[in-house]
């Protein structure tokens, strides 16, 4: 029997191939319960690979996996009764109706009837599909959709939810309605791994894994991550910023550079003469700057670990 | 195995189906049409022939005959040249299809009857003019002997048990059913799986505790209703517009359906298992459908193939089926006679359902 104080998820050098393609990379995973664990990572960074692993649809090429005490792949059966899924792109049936998705998973996981009924009816009414109850899935809304899939993904109340990018539709206001109801839930106890690609959803999460070219390149908090980056962030002011970044883009010590409106926000080495390269630069190129160190924030660290790290290449089998 | 769960996919499956609504179109769209052409077009009793006649005799007898030959309507005397190398040109640029050739004896012949008296030339790139040569051959010609004498016996008396007036859709219909059933259930179930797995369905579906068999037995139960309805449709109409018998039980027709319908489902989930794509499944679907209509009996006569052709036969279940529904809705046959044919149906049904069942991995990969 699995206990319910180990963590919900543990992998151990999880790896997987799509022939010469390294999707997912030596990933060591620590996933406490009852909290909101993130993926950052950019496209094709294998984020959707390692939360299908996780579920049991796809073999690992190599390392181990435990989610909620069962061994992964070898007891996956047990464990689907447990989690609930939702994929990145819209899974749900398009022809039928809300009510009639939310009505048939309800069936799929053996829900006693009267009990789906009640639960189909107090989903409807959470998300806010209670007046969409009759329309067909596919003419609904990005949002909406997105509403019903994560209905369908917690109806079974699952002590695990694994969601792949579940707002990549959905405009600020829905989001944040959207993590409000995660954040309701994990109050209830329910542990949840979500992908994102958004900053601000990152920060809310309380654990964070930052995934580039299927590695695993920066784990923990999203506050200890922005405290622990090396180098530090420079805010240059000055009147024409897009010249100020090709003029620094190639300086040594400058890790990346973006135009944030009037303003460049450039991550570069801690040391003095880094810091003394940009003010000659800058001087040599003619441009009157003011600038100022300023706090790391998430976007700093996910430049920093995912910039200029090219994939691992397989060798030939 | 869990029946509720079993019955929420059979469930949600129907859904889908009532508002597809080109599905649910073909459902009697196809049998009705499929019966139409093919009962009226599948005609073998072939009728009125393009034809030219080269009297080369000019006697009374002679005409009398051509009136005679015109009369039995399978042969239009549209040209008459005058030359066999006339002749021979308008069949060659396909003006005709046969031609009754009176030689200069005529009459001589006939009295001495050791010599054909008649040539009836035929295009015989064509195989139904040949058949329609054959059934002139027949003509009582004795009857114009002159003096008159009784026509001589045959040796063999042919006497037609199931299908007196020799019509083609008694023939036809009970194998259209065949025909119909495995056009449109394995094609169906086949797109209809793919098409989960396409729209990104089956993602979610595996990530549930539903099972292999519930996922494969819920998609193919409502396609057996469907089968059914599709049966009675095609019985209906060829009982209806083509007057086909039903001499045996009705019970026997609907079991053997029955037992084909699974049959042919199988076949099509068997299918699903080895396509990517939609398109794919119907390439697939096509690809068995063919050989089905050409070897199973319902085109060709089944002894006339060559022995590896009939082994393959042996395999489809169309064969099987063919046979039994002939048997029972023409020679009034029981089910109980006819047994070695279903139980290779239901073996056909039985090894390439549990084949696909054990195909069907809960992964993606
Ligand atoms: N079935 C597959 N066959 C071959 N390659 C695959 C397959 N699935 C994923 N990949 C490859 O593995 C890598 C990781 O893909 P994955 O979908 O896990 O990325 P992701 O982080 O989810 O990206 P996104 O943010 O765009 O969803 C990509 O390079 C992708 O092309
Ligand atoms: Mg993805």
């Amino acid at each position: 029997m699995p206990s319910e104080s180990a963590p919900a998820i543990v992998a151990r050098g999880l790896s997987r191939r799509f022939g010469a393609v390294r999707a997912v990379d030596s990933v060591d995973l620590t996933v406490a319960r009852a909290q909101v664990y993130g993926f950052l990572g950019p496209n094709g960074s294998g984020k959707s690979t390692t939360i299908r692993m996780l579920c049991g649809l796809l073999l690992p090429s190599g390392g181990a996996i435990e989610v909620l005490g069962y061994k992964i792949p070898q007891q996956a059966e047990p464990l689907k009764r447990r989690i609930g899924y939702m994929t990145q792109k819209f899974s749900l049936y398009d022809d039928l109706s809300v009510r009639e998705n939310l009505e048939f998973v309800a069936a799929v996981h053996e829900l006693p009837p009267a009990h789906a009924r009640r639960r189909v009816e107090a989903l409807l009414a959470r998300h806010r599909l209670a007046e969409l109850h009759a329309q067909l899935a596919g003419t609904l809304s990005g949002g909406e959709k997105q509403r019903l899939a994560l209905a369908a993904a917690v109806l079974h109340e699952p002590e695990l939810l694994l969601l792949d990018e579940p707002t990549s539709a959905v405009d600020p206001q829905s989001r944040r309605e959207f993590w409000d109801a995660l954040f309701a839930l994990v109050d209830a106890g329910t542990t949840i791994l979500v992908s994102t690609h958004y900053m601000d959803e990152a920060e809310r999460c309380h654990r964070l894994a930052i995934l580039d070219h299927g590695r695993l390149v920066a784990d923990g908090a999203p506050r200890e991550l922005a405290e622990a980056l090396p180098g530090v962030v420079l805010l240059i002011d000055c009147d024409n910023p897009r010249r100020a970044q090709e003029t620094l883009a190639n300086e040594r010590g400058v890790e990346a550079t973006a135009q944030i409106g009037a303003s460049l926000r450039v991550l570069a080495a801690a040391d003095a003469a880094t810091r003394a390269r940009i003010d000659a630069a800058l001087q040599r190129a003619g441009i009157a700057a003011r600038i100022a160190p300023t706090r790391p924030n998430l976007e700093d660290v996910f430049v920093a670990a995912t910039r200029r790290r090219p994939r691992a290449e397989a060798p030939p089998p | 195995m869990n029946l509720r769960r079993l019955w929420s996919i059979v469930v949600k499956e129907l859904r889908q189906l009532r508002r597809d609504r080109l599905t649910f179109a073909m459902i009697v769209g196809i049998p009705t049409m499929q019966l139409l052409l093919f009962g009226y077009a599948i005609n073998l009793d072939v009728r009125h022939l393009d034809a030219a006649v080269l009297d080369q005799a000019r006697t009374a007898q002679s005409r009398e005959l051509v009136v005679t030959v015109a009369q039995s309507g399978v042969l239009d005397f549209r040209h008459a040249p005058r030359t066999p190398q006339e002749l021979a040109a308008l069949l060659r640029a396909g003006a005709i299809s046969a031609a009754l050739v009176i030689p200069p004896d005529f009459e001589r012949r006939l009295a001495e009857g050791d010599r054909p008296p008649l040539q009836l030339v035929v295009d015989g790139s064509d195989q139904v003019v040949q058949q329609a040569a054959r059934q002139l051959a027949a003509l009582p010609l004795a009857a114009l002997r002159y003096p008159a004498q009784p026509a001589p016996a045959g040796n063999v008396e042919i006497v037609n048990f199931y299908n007196p007036e020799r019509r083609a859709p008694v023939n036809t219909v009970p194998g259209l059913i065949g025909v119909i059933l495995t056009m449109t259930m394995v094609l169906f179930t086949a797109m209809a799986i793919v098409r989960e797995r396409e729209r990104g369905n089956l993602e979610f579906l595996i990530a549930t505790p539903v099972s292999p068999a519930e996922l494969t037995l819920g998609k193919v139960l409502p396609f057996v209703g469907i089968g059914l309805i599709q049966v009675s449709v095609v019985l209906l109409l060829g009982v209806a517009i083509f007057r086909v018998p039903i001499r045996g039980s009705l019970l026997d027709v609907y079991l053997a359906s029955l037992v084909f319908i699974v049959a042919s489902l199988a076949l099509g989930v068997f299918l699903s298992t080895l396509a990517r794509t939609q398109f794919q499944a119907m390439q697939m679907a096509f690809f068995t459908f063919l050989p089905q209509i050409l070897l199973s009996g319902f085109m060709f006569p089944y002894a006339g193939m060559p022995r590896p052709a009939q082994w393959l036969a042996e395999i489809f279940p169309m064969t099987h089926f063919v046979r039994l529904i002939r048997g029972i809705l023409l020679r009034a046959a029981t089910l109980a006679e006819l047994w070695p044919e279903l139980a290779a149906l239901g073996a056909f049904g039985a090894v390439l359902l549990g084949v696909s069942i054990l195909r069907t991995r809960k992964r993606l990969d």
